[in-house]
């Protein structure tokens, strides 16, 4: 059954919708990942306009990470000072992307940025991913699984402005989580992402926040970045597309609570390893289309001016 | 009646030998939800006052146009290895949805003049000035070729069915991806490729119902829509919630 989606004014099948939804919902739900790294681009794959599929995106997500927050806030592993501290810094990113965004989008080079970060980011982050857990299932079957101790003094604990942050046990200057803030909102805002997968290892290995606090704090500013981009992107591109938010969120909330249970079920070591492969293949796909000659060298955009 | 047919005939009375008399299967196209594209059947006759003319050819064109709109053509060019964007071209009006039927081969129911005069099939009907690029057309070309693969674009030789030089009928399919705006019809009818006679009328494609409302929303009152796509999701992520939390012994 087709669908014409008022914003994007294409017409897809609404069960490839909810499909995907729910895919991407299952996966998320295993890994604790938002899924915006992965539905974005699926999204462009099935012929979404990019504009749209970004900020659409952006709306899902708020959607998503509200849900996994409240059962974050019910276990009281969410860090509000820190969360709001990285949020300062991800509403400054936000606005920044989006005027980027809008600037490339002038130039006609929106798609360009958003495939190169995608290709950037996801094979940085799946490489390290996929090392670090190589590693430790050679070290888990070795020793039988000893954590090595992270929280190491480096130079970010000597940065002046320091704060308490007494869930997370830390005492540390706020300039680096607004830093982290503002790279996650500014990838927020051209990605169509979340951006979990930059925040999480960031507040582990830079902040050296305990990871129990990490996903709901994560969650919990992510919430607020998203939202404040959807109302960027809905008030100044218009590219907002609410019929395709609900059926992507309809698969995704079902598909998370299954993902879930099949999560649990894991071992920790080969979820990471499976995620890594995973968001590898993605980049590698994305890589793929930037490398090889395209079939069609040319592409229609609407002028300038006329949106 | 017979008066009513006396007056039609006056006002007929000056005008041409040969003239279309036309028919719609609809007169307005409505984008619902699960709108899925739409046949337009077009159909006609041509009145004459005097027998068949045999010494000349009879040809039949309908051409279908959506809303003109500027069009912005890129090439991508290969840059540090990487596939990107370079050269551009504005186009400065292209339809966004074009079929053109003919009774018979273009070539032979259009000459070449009477196609620039009237603009009819797709080449003649992009307008492309002040373009700053050396090749420029190839990127009318390329706009033409992507077009047509979305079958925003139709070439149907052959796709009006002329019966006895008299009654003629095509259909016309548009597709799902259309624009809003009043698409206009225009026949033409020709004798050995000269146009002697051209109908035009319009047919509205708009959204209808939610797709409409919500539309005008996102471009009207963008703020609103905005806090309405937020209000949604959170929503969306407390039932989600609320409801596997239930369901969860």
């Amino acid at each position: 059954m087709q669908i014409y989606l008022p914003i994007a004014e294409v017409s897809v099948n609404i069960f490839l919708l909810l499909g995907l939804g729910g895919i991407v919902g299952i996966l998320s739900g295993m890994f604790g990942v938002g899924g915006g790294f992965l539905m974005t681009p699926l999204l462009f794959f099935i012929g979404i306009p990019p504009a749209v599929a970004v900020a659409t995106e952006a709306n899902q997500i708020v959607a998503s990470s509200f849900s996994g927050v409240l059962a974050h806030l019910k276990r009281k592993t969410v860090d509000l000072r820190m969360g709001t501290v990285l949020l300062t810094g991800g509403l400054i990113g936000s606005g920044l992307g989006i005027i980027l965004f809008n600037y490339l989008k002038a130039l006609g080079q929106v798609e360009l940025l958003v495939q190169l970060s995608y290709v950037v980011f996801l094979g940085l982050i799946g490489s390290l991913m996929f090392v670090e857990s190589l590693n430790a299932i050679r070290r888990s079957a070795k020793s039988g699984g000893a954590v090595p101790t992270r929280r190491k003094h480096n130079w970010v604990h000597n940065l002046p402005f320091k704060m308490k942050f007494r869930v997370s046990g830390l005492y540390i200057s706020v300039i680096p989580p607004i830093l982290v803030g503002v790279l996650v909102g500014i990838l927020a805002a051209i990605m169509g992402v979340g951006g979990g997968f930059i925040m999480v290892p960031a507040m582990i290995y830079l902040l050296g926040m305990p990871t129990k606090v990490v996903v709901g704090t994560s969650l919990f500013q992510i919430i607020f970045v998203t939202a404040f981009t959807t109302m960027l992107h809905a008030v100044t591109n218009q590219t907002v597309d609410v019929v395709l938010a609900v059926l992507l969120l309809v698969g995704g909330v079902i598909g998370a609570q299954i993902g879930t249970r099949i999560g649990v079920r894991m071992k920790a070591e080969q979820l990471r390893i499976w995620l890594a492969i995973m968001v590898l293949a993605v980049c590698g796909k994305l890589a793929f289309d930037l490398l090889i000659m395209p079939s069609e060298l040319y592409t229609l955009g609407a002028a300038e001016g006329h949106t | 009646m017979i008066r009513l047919v006396a007056l039609l005939l006056l006002v007929a009375l000056p005008a041409k030998a040969e003239e279309i008399v036309l028919g719609l299967s609809r007169d307005e196209v409505a984008i619902t939800a699960t709108f899925e594209g739409s046949d337009i059947l077009v159909f006609g006759a041509i009145r004459r006052e005097a027998p068949i003319p045999t010494d000349s050819k009879l040809g039949v064109i309908v051409t279908i146009a959506g809303p003109d709109e500027p069009v912005m053509v890129r090439r991508k060019d290969r840059r540090v290895g990487i596939w990107v964007n370079t050269e551009g071209v504005e186009v400065d009006a292209a339809p966004s949805f074009y079929a053109v039927a003919s009774s018979g081969p273009m070539k032979d129911v259009l000459r070449d003049v009477e196609d620039l005069r009237y603009r009819i099939t797709i080449p003649r009907m992009i307008r492309s000035v002040g373009a700053v690029v050396d090749d420029s057309a190839s990127f009318t070309q390329a706009l033409i070729r992507i077009r047509a693969g979305d079958e925003l674009y139709q070439v149907l030789e052959g796709g009006v069915t002329l019966d006895q030089d008299t009654l003629f009928r095509t259909a016309i399919t548009l597709p799902a991806n259309l624009t809003e705006g009043d698409y206009v019809a225009h026949i033409f009818l020709t004798r050995d490729g000269t146009v002697i006679d051209d109908y035009i009328t319009t047919i509205p494609v708009q959204k209808v119902g939610l797709e409409r409302w919500l539309y005008n929303l996102a471009h009207e009152n963008a703020l609103l829509y905005g806090l309405m796509s937020l209000a949604i999701a959170i929503a969306a992520g407390w039932g989600a919630s609320a409801a596997f939390s239930l369901l969860r012994p």
